[in-house]
């Protein structure tokens, strides 16, 4: 496979202006299918959460989920979409083996939900706002495997198998307007935004939004034109986009792949492509132009949905709180500064911090084992800090015997090591790691002795007024105690015995 | 409406994954056109105060409630399939790269 010429990011936005697009997919998490009551589970044994309709038999009558469409039009309120007064089903029509009716029952000229807007938060403060085209009801495809090629891929296989277990699980499409304005922060904005979208759904409750497993999925569109053009370019579709992180670089890549193709004053072809996660680049797919006529019309199986006034006003007064506002309040009732809230925003560890206030540590001593211990241990197990396994419970227990004055936080530090390689319980730890900060004045005052002795010339400024110079003895005590001291009690013990006020 | 030209049709086919001789091609596009002539004097009856209706029955929101109902074993899923491997179906290769 020849590799695509691009230019650096940089040079790409001297020359030119991005625009985006996007189409999240967001499986809902309802227990039944969108139109078979067959159950919508993950991961169970191949083509047995089936039936009839999920297999598109001859002569089946779908039937629509109440809850389904019950959460698509929550998604909608959550994206500040209006509520379309009556909508219909149609036919997509295609031939692939993941979709064995031959149609995929969607919504056409009348989504449910559409004309909304999200505004988004990027690392750095600065709000940009997302218009919502549109959010349509539709069903899964099942899933493909392919066999013979190399790594799983579609080029080069011998055959195909296909698992109809997801064929009908219910999703929702969501589509942005055209993204202008967001220039060299395009990708940073991409990441942000499908984040945003995966927050609000797994705040309303209404899917597992886990990417891994395909819950949420975005296709990226990208198109690049000269700076001050207000047409837009030829846009390019990168498919099944299944990480945050990977949104960023596909749109990223696309960018410099869109502009090296415009340098050499080709046009760009407007084609799907495949974003491939081990090269970090993408190949192109079909031409768009070959597949594109669906033949929508209206499914005859379903009837219309009226979506009553009453009742999404009724479904609103059960929305919780907006991820954005709930960031606001928290970092209210928490007192974090501006720059202290957005690291931990980041690190993605608010709602662990959330749940260790909870479980009764200050918003302080949470904030400091998290961002202090946590994140950086997650970052060398490449995991997600909320992944590593770390409790409340234990940290509130750790900063119980860090202001018992039995451990000092160096040690504290070793215990969680120890709690995570399933040791025990903080408690248990100490005990069994003889980790105990040494309070018995005698042995202190020997090694004292030892390091104002080892030190004569530290031990006279002292005594000459020069406090600062107390570290270098304190250090040589911490040192010969193998850091079981308590340092502010060593210090103390240390101006006493040179007779200097403290 | 415009009127279905052979070309249409063989589109269509195409669309549709039908194969079709010419002969096919000429007679179906004769045939479809008086079948779109056809559904044209519907238009005609309806006045610009009928909306649009994409169904004959007056009924909204036939719902389903959230219960799981029967499913197939894998065994029945597959017994119409014309091959399976591994409990799934089989499908012969989906790009056509010769």
């Amino acid at each position: 496979m020849s590799t695509d010429a691009t230019l650096s990011f940089e040079e790409a936005m001297e020359k030119y202006d991005p625009v985006l697009g996007f189409e999240v997919h967001v499986e809902l998490n309802t227990r039944t299918k969108m139109f078979s009551s067959a159950p919508n589970v993950f991961g169970d044994e191949p083509n047995t959460n089936v039936n009839e309709v999920d297999l598109g038999m001859p002569g089946v009558l779908p039937v629509v989920n109440r809850t389904a469409v019950e959460s698509s039009i929550k998604i909608g309120l959550a994206l500040n979409c209006k509520i379309a007064e009556s909508c219909t089903f149609a036919r997509k029509q295609y031939f692939y083996p993941d979709t064995p009716k031959n149609f995929q029952t969607s919504q056409y000229e009348d989504p449910i939900a559409y004309d909304g807007y999200l505004d988004i938060e990027l690392a750095d403060g600065t709000l940009f706002r997302v218009e919502i085209e549109r959010a349509h009801m539709e069903e899964d495809a099942g899933k493909l495997t392919h066999m013979g090629g190399a790594a799983g891929r579609i080029q080069g296989a011998d055959f195909s198998l296909v698992d109809y277990n997801r064929s009908g699980v219910p999703l929702v499409e969501i589509v942005t307007k055209p993204i202008e304005g967001a220039g060299s922060r395009a990708p940073e904005l991409a990441k942000a935004y499908v984040a945003a979208v995966r927050e609000i759904v797994k705040n309303l409750g209404v899917s597992d939004a886990r990417m891994e497993r395909g819950n949420v999925r975005c296709d990226a569109n990208v198109s690049l034109r000269p700076h001050g053009r207000e047409r837009f370019g030829i846009r390019s579709e990168t498919k099944n986009v299944n990480s945050l992180r990977a949104v960023e670089h596909a749109v990223r890549y696309e960018i410099q792949r869109h502009a090296a193709v415009l340098d050499s004053g080709e046009p760009v072809i407007q084609e799907t492509r495949h974003w491939h996660e081990d090269t970090r680049t993408t190949t192109s797919g079909r031409a768009k132009s070959d597949a594109d006529d669906y033949r929508y019309f209206p499914e005859p199986d379903l009837v219309p949905i009226v979506a009553s006034r009453e009742w999404v006003e009724e479904l609103r007064a059960t929305l919780p709180e907006p991820p954005a506002a709930r960031r606001k309040r928290l970092q209210a009732d928490w007192g974090y500064s501006d720059l202290e809230f957005r690291d931990v925003v980041n690190a993605g560890v608010m709602d662990e911090i959330e749940e260790t206030i909870a479980a009764g540590a200050s918003a302080s001593v949470a904030r400091k084992w998290w961002m202090g211990e946590i994140v950086g241990r997650a970052k060398n197990a490449d995991v997600d800090p909320g992944q590593l396994g770390v409790r409340p419970a234990t940290i509130v227990e750790l900063n119980k015997l860090v202001e018992a004055g039995k451990i000092n936080n160096k040690m504290a530090s070793e215990v969680l090591d120890g709690v995570l390689a399933g040791e025990g319980t903080p408690a248990e730890i100490v005990e069994k790691r003889g980790l105990a900060v040494v309070s018995d004045d005698g042995p202190l005052l020997e090694a004292i002795d030892a390091a104002l002795a080892a030190q004569p010339d530290v031990a006279e400024k002292i005594r000459g007024g020069k406090l600062q110079a107390i570290g270098a003895i304190v250090g040589g005590v911490m040192k010969a105690t193998r850091g079981q001291a308590d340092a502010a009690r060593v210090r103390e013990l240390i101006l006493e015995k040179l007779g200097v006020e403290g | 409406m415009a009127a279905i030209n052979r070309d249409d049709v063989a589109h269509l086919a195409q669309l549709a994954h039908i194969e079709m001789s010419a002969e096919e091609l000429d007679r179906m596009a004769g045939e479809l056109a008086v079948i779109v002539d056809s559904v044209k004097s519907v238009s005609e009856a309806a006045g610009d105060d009928v909306p649009a209706t994409s169904h004959p029955i007056p009924l909204t929101n036939v719902f389903r409630e959230d219960v799981v109902g029967h499913t197939l074993t894998a065994e029945q899923a597959l017994s119409g399939a014309p091959d399976s491997d591994d409990n799934r179906f089989k499908v012969p290769a989906i790009l056509d790269e010769a």
